[in-house]
């Protein structure tokens, strides 16, 4: 800086550079002070573009290549080919059948991995997302997306299938949740099944409140009788102040290899 | 400082500029891929979960 420059170029030993030195000394660690905050300015600029923009740019493409590794078997997009019929067979999707008895359900998997997705008509443009096993950020929520909280229950069965995503950062799977309406279809899909919930209620609690996981919503010493889901992220967007609930019940299930869920047809 | 690491610099001034830059894109590239996802579980937001949230 040029406040500095006097120091080098004054002689030492004048009485009158004494006390300009002084100040010289004094500006010189006033402008070192003066850069190292606007560095810190600058740091804290970078870290607020890396979490609120880069997070997410790394987190859809790591979730997408997810999605795609499970290379789960595709559900049979057209009628059975049948050469003897004319064109008036309408090629398309074919509409899995609603299933209503005892649903297929799968065990726990080990922690971080990856056994289903969910996937939001009400959310048009948002991919297929991966959920995995756990609740851990460094492991699961922050890399994976979309985590199972161990120990509810699996996709289909009786009790509470709770999950935890990121609302903002991280790809923000569950960033639209505050657009889900009562009756809104959640089409979550393992290896080989379909499982279309419905949501029943939305709500906002304190992160204290463990009973919204619980496997009869909001009352923890109950025994379940329905199949639940449950969604939980952060609220209000940026804080961890509360949580935002969405609560859902299971409307039907069909293997994936009799068709797509009538909710999927048409965009999703 | 960045006075005297200017004075310090080898070079004519686009060459000093010209590191500075690649030094300063360094430094933004350890924190993207080191620091600030380290430093990232501190911060008072992000928390999905009930219970242990």
């Amino acid at each position: 800086m040029s406040v500095a420059t006097p120091t080098r170029s004054n002689p030492r030993h004048s009485r009158s550079s004494t006390s300009s030195r002084g100040h010289t000394t004094a500006f010189g660690i006033l402008g070192v002070l003066g850069e190292l905050l606007i560095t810190v300015g600058v740091l804290l600029l970078a870290f607020l573009v890396w979490q609120l923009w880069w997070t997410d740019v790394v987190g859809n493409r790591a979730q997408a290549e997810i999605v795609q590794e499970l290379d789960w078997d595709v559900a049979p997009t057209a009628p059975t080919p049948d050469a003897t019929e004319g064109p008036t067979e309408p090629v398309g999707p074919v509409v899995a059948a609603p299933r209503r008895d005892e649903p297929p359900v799968a065990a726990e998997p080990d922690h971080a991995t990856t056994f289903a997705t969910i996937r939001v008509p009400r959310w048009a443009g948002e991919p297929e997302r991966p959920i995995s096993q756990g609740v851990e950020r460094e492991s699961v929520l922050d890399v994976l997306g979309i985590g199972h909280y161990p120990g509810t229950a699996m996709p289909g069965a009786v009790g509470n299938f709770a999950m935890a995503g990121h609302r903002t950062t991280y790809a923000k799977p569950f960033n639209r949740v505050a657009e889900l309406q009562t009756g809104d279809p959640l089409v979550v899909r393992t290896a080989e099944t379909w499982y279309v919930y419905r949501v029943t209620s939305t709500e906002v609690v304190t992160p204290a409140q463990t009973e919204v996981v619980a496997p009869v919503p909001g009352d923890p010493g109950a025994a379940p009788t329905e199949r639940f889901i449950t969604l939980t992220t952060c609220h209000p967007m940026f804080s961890a102040r509360e949580r935002f609930i969405v609560h859902g019940t299971l409307d039907y299930w069909a293997p994936v290899a009799d068709g797509i869920p009538a909710e999927l047809v048409g965009g999703a | 400082m960045y006075g005297w690491l200017w004075r310090h610099l080898p070079g004519p001034a686009p060459v000093r500029a010209a590191i500075l830059t690649v030094a300063a894109l360094a430094v933004l590239a350890a924190c993207f891929l080191w620091v600030f996802p380290a430093i990232a579980p501190f911060m008072p937001f992000n928390d999905t979960t009930v219970g242990e949230g």
